[in-house]
């Protein structure tokens, strides 16, 4: 059983994005430590990127603050090396494909086996793209995560069947962001899934509270929060440390049985 | 003028040019890929989305009422054919080939930008869209789609990044008083490329009504197929006008190259003709060996961006790097995806053009010829002037006037030191 099958297995998974080296690499580790600590079953790792297009406003300024302050994906790797002597969370890497590509995908899978990087979510490459990633990935036992959006339709269930690791469904239309109302039918895009896989289903984008938290680890397997941990970051520095344990602890608190 | 005249001279050239034509469309033909380049590089929310505008151009691009409807648009309202100018003078000055500008300048907006917009926005029209977004660089894009906008009465709104706002204020207000809301973009490098970011963040959050309209041959495909036929008259038109008035094919074909939709419309018709020389003039700002230049094909390396497989200029780590340019309109990290494969096989080649040549050139044309061409435009218009010199009088060089340069008439003075509010 791979690190991720544990976060879901049997119960229900809280996930917590933070984008890597924002304010820097240490404090990435410790964020992580806190997560895990709260709670979080699984956290995310934002590559930082020039140009984040799938990113609201807080996760841009997030990659900018990040850049400027010297994370590449070499030091992040090495960061991960240390973060996987103290724990054993699963860890996936939320990653813009030039980023593997420029790497290369052979030593960045690689590196991700060695360090101990479970999947990775690239939001720039659609089910048709990720021909020239998946077996390379998949010989580094790396999880591509899939992701489906609200407007997938007719393509869920072609994108769930080869689904890897977990299911990201997007909830909302546009870019990350705290949202206040999710509109999409989302119990509907994870029954359609459910009928084809037994692929653990996460619900991300807008989500921002322990009730909607609750909402939707009711009705997938998961809950993924990203901004509105970022916001902490920003807010607080280095110091975000206390106030992200306090914050998930609240959001994890809030899981569906 | 009708551009479809068959001449006896002309069918000698058409025998050749068929026997390539299937060779070429093989080459350029797999689904969304130019050699490796291309690809559909985007959020998954987006791809039914970008399905639907594949089929439904598919579908509009053989349509009998849809290209009537265009040609019209482009004859009565761009103001198309556009003409094909031997530019005597600057000819007798650089004492070499002879040179002819496609004048894209003297369109309806003032640019090629419009040929298209005009395709795009009525094919969003079909497609039952009632709002139109589109990113703009100098403005040309931005001015060509609001207006398509007007005429064809859907919303419109332009996402430019800040830095360009100020560079090109006048195309700003000119698309407010064409109806369409400017968004400055105030994230990155607050240019064309931070424009096209906020453009795809804004497609993914509403695509039931909304088409972008990419204003390049670049971002994921169909785009780069899209634009490249809107734009392809350029050359189906050129080539038609060059055989009849020299009866023969240009040695030499240029144009300027950001994103690369005007020479990828320069180009198109004359790829098959493998004689004939293709060139791509590039913004090397302060030159290729600095860190202020924009010259993708001279500095990038290959990678993912922007929906699609090409070069970028960016670091070790595939961070896309802040360029530069004097101009607003190549001042763009990539370029197109078919650039990159003519490259790659060697079928055109592109060269840099640094800032003080392109203004040199823009001053030069002006006063040998009396036009005031666009600084974009002005790269190519550089590249004639040392190439022009080198080839045998009886050759022939075409270079394609992209645009008109009031728009950068102040910025030129500004580089000169002159200041017009004194």
């Amino acid at each position: 059983m791979t690190r991720i099958h544990n976060a879901f297995d049997g119960k229900k998974a809280f996930i917590g994005f933070i984008t890597a080296g924002d304010p820097n690499l240490d404090k990435t580790e410790e964020f992580v430590l806190q997560m895990e600590k709260a709670g979080a079953g699984l956290v995310e790792l934002g590559i930082p990127f020039s140009d984040p297009i799938a990113e609201g406003p807080v996760i841009q300024e997030a990659n900018i603050r990040a850049l400027k302050a010297g994370c590449t994906t070499d030091k992040l790797f090495d960061m991960v090396a240390r973060l996987r002597q103290k724990t054993q969370i699963p860890l996936v890497f939320l990653a813009y494909l030039n980023t593997l590509f420029k790497y290369g995908y052979e030593k960045f899978c690689s590196k991700c086996e060695e360090v101990g990087i479970d999947g990775v979510i690239i939001p720039d490459m659609p089910y048709e793209e990720k021909g020239e990633l998946a077996d390379i990935a998949a010989a580094h036992n790396v999880d591509i995560i899939s992701l489906i959006a609200p407007t997938s339709e007719n393509r869920i269930q072609m994108i769930a069947k080869e689904a890897t690791g977990f299911i990201y469904v997007v909830s909302s239309m546009g870019v990350t962001g705290v949202r206040s109302e999710i509109t999409t039918d989302v119990g509907k895009i994870v029954g359609l899934i459910k009928d084809v896989t037994d692929t653990p289903t996460a619900v991300g984008f807008g989500i921002n509270t322990a009730e909607q938290v609750h909402k939707y680890s009711s009705i997938a397997d998961g809950a993924i929060v990203g901004s509105a941990i970022v916001k902490i970051v920003e807010k607080y520095g280095e110091e975000a440390g206390s106030h992200i344990y306090d914050y998930v602890h609240e959001m994890v608190e809030g899981l569906a049985d | 003028m009708d551009v479809n005249i068959e001449t006896s001279r002309m069918l000698n050239y058409d025998t050749t040019y068929k026997q390539n034509n299937k060779k070429w469309r093989k080459a350029m033909s797999q689904k969304g890929r130019y050699g490796i380049h291309g690809g559909q590089y985007i959020p998954e929310t987006l791809m039914n989305e970008i399905k639907k505008l594949e089929d439904a151009y598919e579908f509009y691009k053989k349509d009998e009422e849809f290209n009537q409807e265009l040609n019209t648009l482009l004859k009565e309202y761009a103001g198309r054919p556009s003409l094909l100018y031997y530019a005597e003078k600057m000819t007798r000055d650089l004492g070499g080939a002879k040179i002819y500008f496609k004048r894209e300048d003297l369109n309806h907006t003032g640019s090629h930008k419009i040929n298209n917009v005009l395709g795009q926005a009525l094919l969003a029209k079909k497609m039952g869209k009632t709002r139109i977004i589109a990113e703009t660089g100098a403005g040309q894009h931005g001015v060509a789609t609001a207006t398509a906008a007007a005429l064809l009465g859907l919303e419109c709104e332009i996402y430019m990044g800040k830095e360009d706002t100020i560079r090109q204020a006048l195309n700003v207000y000119r698309m407010e008083l064409l109806g369409a809301k400017v968004h400055p973009v105030e994230s990155g490098t607050m240019t064309l490329k931070d424009a096209v970011n906020e453009c795809m963040r804004e497609w993914t959050s509403r695509v039931d009504d909304t088409l972008y309209v990419l204003g390049s041959v670049m971002g994921p495909h169909p785009f780069p197929m899209i634009v490249r036929d809107f734009q392809s008259v350029i050359s189906r038109e050129a080539r038609a006008q060059i055989l009849e008035k020299e009866g023969k094919l240009p040695d030499v074909v240029m144009a300027c190259v950001g994103g690369g939709s005007n020479a990828m419309g320069m180009f198109y018709e004359f790829i098959k003709d493998e004689d004939v020389k293709l060139i791509g003039c590039e913004a090397a700002g302060l030159g290729v060996d600095t860190d202020r230049t924009a010259a993708t094909m001279a500095t990038g390396t290959e990678g993912v961006f922007h929906g699609m497989k090409s070069y970028f200029c960016q670091d070790e780590y595939g961070q896309i790097a802040p360029v530069y340019s004097i101009s607003a309109g190549l001042d763009y990290p990539g370029v197109g995806p078919e650039h990159a494969y003519l490259k790659d096989i060697g079928r055109a080649q592109y060269v840099p053009v640094t800032d003080e040549e392109a203004v040199q050139a823009f001053e030069y044309i002006a006063r040998e010829e009396g036009i005031i061409a666009a600084i974009e435009s002005s790269h190519a218009v550089a590249h004639v002037m040392k190439l022009a010199p080198t080839m045998r009088k009886d050759q022939i060089i075409i270079c394609c006037l992209s645009g008109r340069g009031d728009k950068d008439v102040a910025a030129i003075a500004r580089y000169r030191g002159v200041d017009l509010h004194d």
